[in-house]
């Protein structure tokens, strides 16, 4: 298969560029190839009008090219001086490397304190380390992978004006992301790959979402929907649960309530780190409370139950990493759904997996979900990411839980596959179970949830009516502004 | 710039059982090279080494002999090495075996009812978890290292054992030996073939080799054990308890590093004597990971292994070389298959100064 197939893209000074596609599209390896991380099997590399041959990230620096990674490579423990210090090819006193990151930092308001240590950052603050990172190496192409994925609204705002300066001041940037809103409001000109190929090239500013949508996706999409939308009686209820955060760099959870009705979709907004991966480890049950009252589901207290007594009591979990906790990518399909399995299921008598059970319910949960794969005892690090979360939400479905917590169940999913999940998600709302959606995706809260709150630090904001929310004020409550 | 590993994306599967096949035959032809230097003819060397013990039915069963020490410990093993549990101390659990097994033969010396066999197998595998259950105890309260405590502990049960025999078990009639009384015939485990020392500790290992096979292929512990060596995150959020895993697979492979104990002592040696194990329980290491950790596999691993121990007794006859050979061979396995293995995971690339900077 060819990740990239007789691409072509031109980039030009003073533009901002952007690189639109689906998850395996094939927008990492062309990145990839221009950062000198990958090698091109044919065709060429022209910069500045002479071809080239970039034999890696730190020749690729040399010609003036910067890459800002989705996932930051930084050390918590040390200070942001020392940080850029490590990433930098030249040795530059750390004064003087401090009085720069300070420049640097007002003239493009990328306001951070060179001596802070980076634990004690937002990721918003991390980012713009990575930035000022690529900014001291006097970068004529700054490339951002999917920047606004872990930022607030108003924090990408203010990155949105840090690049359109770096534009207007002749540098070029190539901006990758599938969020077409983003590439509409910044983007000079855009380039959409689908299959590893360019399907179109067009000015974002005057084409419609809908038409973005289309070439990237390649065809229109379901609009997931509810039949009903009646609240029942509570099912899932958390009063004042409080926890500390795993140390050194946890978040802890302070005094957290809710209560999610039967038919319910609730949504809980965040950046990432402010506590939910520590909720979800409270609710799965990962982590037992001493106060077994602190979490109570469809009216009996379980907080003090592992997570095998509350998957009996009907709570099934999402969890965020599908290849490092939700599944093991080194197990078929069929392992994988033992996993989790209950007593209901009785897929395991008297400690003996049952496999040729097994493997039917995994036959009919590949079939009903639309799982593409070579079978049911395909390994699932052979699956892609949507057709393994395609699995692993079939196989929390399967159990007919009465509680569902879904982590980020559409992070790095293709459109197609998202669109499934959300309506598997909303279809288990209708038949009267209580839905938990933990995502940062405002848009995709929006979308399918019934109220949403937003969790902070580690404090939970009082939940309200989605009809009555918009992306603004829950951005301000993610920003920390909790309380109601 | 010189080499450097790089990790590759997909390693092979074929080749991950075909490393231990390379890595045999490299030690081969290393062990012909070492026969030429040694001024041997590498021909009548290998077939003195590899063929010559087991020409005959004497020979065959003594390999069988050998191998049911090794195969014991090594499941064992295994099971412990599929959950990240490092049970480096199956010899120490072995002379707990040993000493638990004998001492009950001992305590019921010259009698005989239905149960004493079984009491003396029973208490060899209880000898052996009670000395697993040390590291098991420690790791799971305290996280010490199962490597090291287990390992320590090794000589600990040497110097039990030589304690033993010297004092308070030293056998009343035996010219001040340090060895027990000779354990009597209702003690001893049963023959399987007439005039040779195939006892039923061999039929034994081999129910245990289908038992471990059918506890990590279709039962939920084994599953548990898989899922937590192959993705300790998915094993949280499934709720598997690590701690319970590490108890298991320690006294697991305890108990059957004891019962192998228990069989070398009422079994071909017959008595209880300070060096009751050439080192059975190290050797399982090799075989366990020679055997790519599958109780098949570590069954055909052991056979092997074996081989080595009956090749350099002959060769010691036949061809003067030094017992020493039989380390040198295990050593040389030991380290291809290593090196194999990293080889599938990783590939070695050659970096240019010009590569670096162009």
């Amino acid at each position: 298969m060819r990740a990239n197939d007789d691409v072509n893209l031109e980039l030009f000074a003073g533009e901002i560029h952007a690189l639109l596609g689906e998850n395996g599209a094939g927008k990492s390896t062309l990145v990839k190839i221009i950062d000198g991380l990958l090698q091109q099997d044919a065709g060429q590399i022209l910069w500045e009008g002479e071809q080239v041959r970039i034999n890696g990230p730190k020749a690729a620096r040399q010609m003036g090219i910067g890459m800002v990674f989705q996932h930051f490579s930084l050390f918590d423990a040390m200070t942001v001086a020392e940080n850029i210090a490590l990433g930098l090819d030249q040795v530059i006193p750390m004064d003087q490397l401090e009085h720069r990151i300070g420049q640097l930092a007002s003239e493009y308001g990328l306001s951070v304190e060179p001596r802070r240590a980076v634990h004690t950052l937002s990721v918003g603050e991390r980012q713009r380390v990575e930035i000022i990172r690529c900014l001291l190496q006097e970068t004529k192409l700054l490339i951002l992978d999917e920047p606004t994925s872990v930022l607030t609204p108003q924090e990408a705002q203010a990155l949105f004006v840090t690049l359109r300066q770096l534009r207007d001041e002749g540098c070029a940037i190539l901006y990758i992301s599938h969020k077409l809103h983003e590439i509409r409001d910044l983007c000079d000109k855009a380039t959409i790959l689908r299959g590893g190929k360019v399907v179109g090239e067009c000015d974002p500013r005057v084409t419609s979402a809908t038409e973005l949508a289309v070439l990237m996706v390649g065809a229109e999409l379901a609009v997931p929907g509810r039949k009903s939308s009646n609240a029942g009686q509570i099912l899932l209820e958390v009063e004042n649960l409080s926890m500390s955060g795993e140390a050194p760099f946890g978040t802890a959870l302070v005094n957290l309530s809710m209560q999610v009705r039967a038919g319910e979709v609730f949504g809980i907004a965040g950046v990432a780190g402010n506590g939910q991966s520590e909720l979800l480890r409270a609710l799965s049950g990962e982590q037992v409370q001493r106060d077994a009252n602190c979490i109570a589901i469809d009216g009996r207290a379980v907080a003090d139950l592992k997570p095998q007594a509350r998957r009996e009591r009907g709570l099934a979990c999402i969890p965020e990493d599908r290849l490092a906790q939700g599944a093991v990518a080194g197990m078929t399909l069929v392992e994988n759904l033992t996993l989790t399995t209950t007593k209901e299921q009785a897929l395991v008598h008297f400690g003996f997996r049952l496999i040729a059970r097994t493997a039917a319910l995994a036959r009919d949960i590949i079939a009903k979900h639309d799982v593409r794969c070579p079978g049911e005892t395909a390994l699932a690090q052979s699956l892609s990411g949507g057709n393994l979360q395609k699995f692993i939400t079939g196989r929390e479905l399967a159990k007919q839980p009465r509680v569902l917590i879904a982590a980020h169940p559409t992070w790095g999913v293709d459109a197609g596959a998202a669109s499934a999940i959300h309506q598997a998600l909303l279809d288990l709302a209708d038949a009267g179970a209580a839905v938990i959606v933990i995502s940062q995706e405002l848009d995709e809260l929006m979308a399918i949830c019934d109220r949403i709150a937003v969790i902070a630090d580690g404090h939970l904001s009082a939940p309200e009516p989605t009809a009555n929310l918009t992306a603004e004020r829950i951005g301000l409550r993610m920003a920390g502004s909790y309380g109601t | 710039m010189g080499p450097r590993l790089e990790r590759r994306t997909t390693p092979s599967k074929r080749m991950s059982w075909g490393s231990p096949l390379l890595a045999v035959g490299l030690t081969l032809a290393s062990c012909i090279v070492l026969f030429l230097l040694l001024g041997l003819n590498p021909v009548t060397a290998l077939y003195v080494f590899f063929v010559q013990p087991i020409s005959n039915v004497y020979g065959a069963t003594e390999l069988l002999v050998k191998a049911t020490p090794l195969v014991l410990c090594a499941l064992g093993l295994a099971i412990g090495f599929r959950a990240n549990v490092w049970n480096i101390g199956a010899e120490g659990q072995l002379l707990f075996g040993a000493i638990f097994g004998g001492g009950a033969a001992l305590a019921f010396y010259e009698q005989d009812f239905v149960g004493l066999l079984p009491l003396v197998a029973l208490a060899g595998a209880l000898g052996g978890a009670l000395w697993a259950a040390i590291p098991a105890w420690l790791k799971t309260h305290f996280g010490a290292n199962e490597i090291l405590v287990s390992l320590m502990l090794t000589y600990v049960a040497g110097l039990a054992l030589s304690y033993l025999v010297h004092g308070p078990w030293k056998d009343p009639e035996g010219f001040n030996f340090p060895e027990s009384r000779l354990f009597h015939d209702a003690a001893l485990l049963p023959i399987l073939i007439e005039d040779t020392r195939l006892h039923a500790g061999a039929a034994v290992a081999l129910v245990a080799v289908v038992a471990c096979w059918l506890l990590l292929a279709r039962f939920m512990v084994g599953f548990q054990i898989k899922v937590i060596g192959l993705a300790p995150g998915a094993a949280r959020y499934a709720g598997y308890s690590e701690s319970g895993v590490i108890w298991f697979c320690l006294l697991l492979s305890g108990g059957l590093a004891g019962l192998a104990g228990a069989f070398e002592a009422v079994g071909p040696v017959g008595q209880l004597v300070p060096n009751i194990s050439p080192g059975y329980g190290f050797t399982a290491i090799i075989v366990a990971f020679l055997g790519r950790l599958h109780p098949a596999g570590i069954l055909l691993a052991g056979c092997l292994m074996a081989l080595t121990y009956l090749g350099a007794e002959t060769a010691q006859i036949e061809l003067n070389m030094p017992s020493a050979v039989t380390g040198v061979f295990q050593g040389m396995l030991l380290f291809y298959l290593l090196a194999a293995d990293v080889l599938i995971s990783y590939r070695i690339v050659w970096r240019t100064a010009t590569g670096e900077t162009s």
